[in-house]
């Protein structure tokens, strides 16, 4: 059974001059074991659908949606409370900006114990061996010392090791990395990716990589989701979407790739409009 | 060989910071020694991760910023922004374009005033001719004269970054200093705009000095490639002879580390995670 199945979903914003669809009848699934990469360029609904899993849209969205359950559980009919104790321990999620999405008043190690203080229930004792655990399994070097660290005084790709040592901290089943290593040099993407791949190995996690760049995607994903405008262009495991994309719009997407370049222009989106009939599910 | 239209000879540049109440004294040293050459029409690359010095010699080729040591000539000419008078001319011969195409524009300014203001401050050109230039310009970038009387928040990030290389070659410089100039765009956005570059190189016989950090876009733009690693150029050469042979370690661990989209590196990847 899949662990997390989102069946049509459609996220639309209240906006002056009327609703906006952000995210148009996307169904995805992702099984335990699992890496699902959904890619795509800004404006695509890719981070919108995955926020929407996690709740923590703006009063302004609608979100709607046939099926959205994770473990069995129904998370349209969840109650806020009930949702609070799911985020963070079954599914936790990483975001793009590690210096922006930690918390700059308090040290690194309060972040991460205050995940297993609200989830775990651990003593202080308890808290603290486990955080020096997380820190260590992230590949942070002194991790002693390191607790008592306030985020400004580490590198960007040390706040992404203690965004992931947050994550990770309650075993989570399902991980969504939103756009984890954009912000980074590639040096250190490098290391978070096989960081983020290595856990979700050791730990059996199902992880969803939300990403803009195809090269990311081809080093991690098993499974791959092509999303442009709100759609669902194409579905595929990773090696045939590389090899043989089926859909009009990754073709031009890959193609577009500098490496991929044959001539001395590249190919682009010019003149590119989306046949709705080419859309897989469209009526 | 072509005519060479910058060159830098040893150049350093310090930076001197602390010396408050918390902390002492001390000098970093930026950039370590770097020289380089770019001929006319011809694209040099500076890679490096962040904070390697290569945004601090971007400020050194485009006068923004003066260098501690060393020797810069710019068309032959040896330059010294401590020293030298600084003359229009000259500063008409580089133009930089930045990184961010959002933050690079002024939000209450129309494009057209963006466009005519280097002419109105630089040269003594009337109104009609300006405006016409500058029409002129927005064509040639792929935008139209539709666009000229618009707000930067109208327009999208790829548009916004062909507004701001519109806006550099309004003087004709003949160096082109580019920032990053499309780690901020999306992939389909990005080749659009690496085409323009391209378009217009041939076209003007632009020389530019290109900064990224993004192997994949270096390989396909450039022809001359510098790494730089702590301030020091660990590496200089031809395209084709530092991809093919890299000669420095650091160099090596960049490339091993760069995302590989094709096929057959996914299947090693496969085949190496069904085996562990």
């Amino acid at each position: 059974m899949a662990l997390l199945e989102i069946k049509n979903l459609v996220v639309e914003f209240q906006t002056a001059s009327g609703p906006f669809r952000a995210v148009n009848g996307v169904s995805l699934a992702v099984s335990e074991r699992e890496v699902l990469a959904i890619v795509g360029e800004s404006g695509s609904g890719k981070s919108v659908s995955m926020l929407a899993v996690m709740g923590l849209l703006p009063w302004t969205a609608r979100v709607t949606a046939d099926t959205m359950s994770f473990a069995g559980r129904d998370l349209l009919k969840i109650s806020p409370s009930e949702r609070r104790k799911i985020i963070g321990k079954d599914i936790a999620m990483i975001f793009q900006e590690p210096m922006a999405s930690l918390n700059p008043c308090f040290t690194v190690g309060f972040q991460i114990e205050e995940t297993l203080r609200f989830h775990l229930g651990l003593d202080r004792a308890q808290r603290r061996a486990r955080a020096i655990e997380l820190l260590k399994a992230v590949g942070i070097p002194q991790p002693e010392e390191r607790l008592s660290s306030f985020p400004h005084q580490m590198s960007g790709g040390q706040c992404q090791r203690v965004m992931i040592a947050i994550a990770i901290a309650c075993n989570p089943k399902l991980l969504i990395a939103d756009e984890p290593t954009t912000a980074l040099d590639v040096t250190i993407q490098k290391q978070i990716l096989d960081l983020l791949v290595g856990l979700q190995a050791k730990y059996g996690m199902g992880l969803i990589m939300i990403t803009h760049n195809m090269g990311v995607v081809a080093e991690t994903a098993d499974r791959v989701i092509v999303q442009y405008k709100g759609r669902k262009m194409e579905e595929a495991d990773v090696l045939s979407l590389f090899e043989a994309p089926k859909h009009p719009y990754t073709k031009m997407l890959l193609s577009a790739l500098p490496e991929n370049a044959t001539g001395d222009r590249l190919p682009t989106m010019k003149g590119f409009v989306l046949d709705e009939a080419s859309v897989p599910g469209a009526a | 060989m072509g005519e060479i239209v910058v060159e830098g000879r040893n150049i350093t540049r310090d930076y001197h910071v602390g010396g408050t109440v918390f902390s002492a004294a001390r000098v970093v040293h930026a950039v370590k020694g770097v020289s380089f050459a770019v001929e006319r029409g011809k694209t040099l690359a500076i890679v490096g991760e962040s904070g390697c010095g290569k945004s601090t010699l971007a400020r050194i080729i485009t006068l923004i910023d003066a260098q501690t040591g060393g020797e810069l000539f710019l068309e032959g000419q040896k330059i010294d922004i401590r020293r030298n008078e600084m003359t229009p001319a000259i500063r008409r011969k580089v133009q930089i374009v930045f990184q961010n195409p959002y933050g690079s524009l002024n939000p209450r300014q129309k494009i057209g005033d963006v466009l005519m203001e280097p002419l109105l401050i630089n040269t003594d050109k009337p109104a009609s001719e300006r405006r016409e230039l500058a029409m002129e310009m927005l064509t040639k970038v792929g935008l139209g004269p539709e666009h000229f009387n618009r707000y930067p928040h109208m327009f999208s990030g790829g548009q916004r970054q062909r507004i701001a290389i519109a806006r550099a070659l309004m003087l004709k410089p003949s160096l082109l200093v580019l920032d990053e100039p499309v780690s901020a765009l999306d992939l389909s956005v990005q080749a659009q705009v690496l085409n323009l570059l391209s378009d217009l190189q041939d076209e003007f016989q632009l020389t530019y000095v290109f900064i990224s950090h993004d192997l994949a876009v270096v390989r396909y733009i450039a022809d001359h490639v510098m790494v730089m690693y702590y301030g020091e150029a660990v590496e200089y050469g031809t395209r084709d002879n530092v991809f093919a042979s890299p000669q420095h370690d650091y160099t090596k661990v960049l490339f091993a580390a760069t995302p590989r989209a094709d096929v057959d590196s996914i299947r090693a990847r496969l085949a190496k995670k069904k085996a562990a």
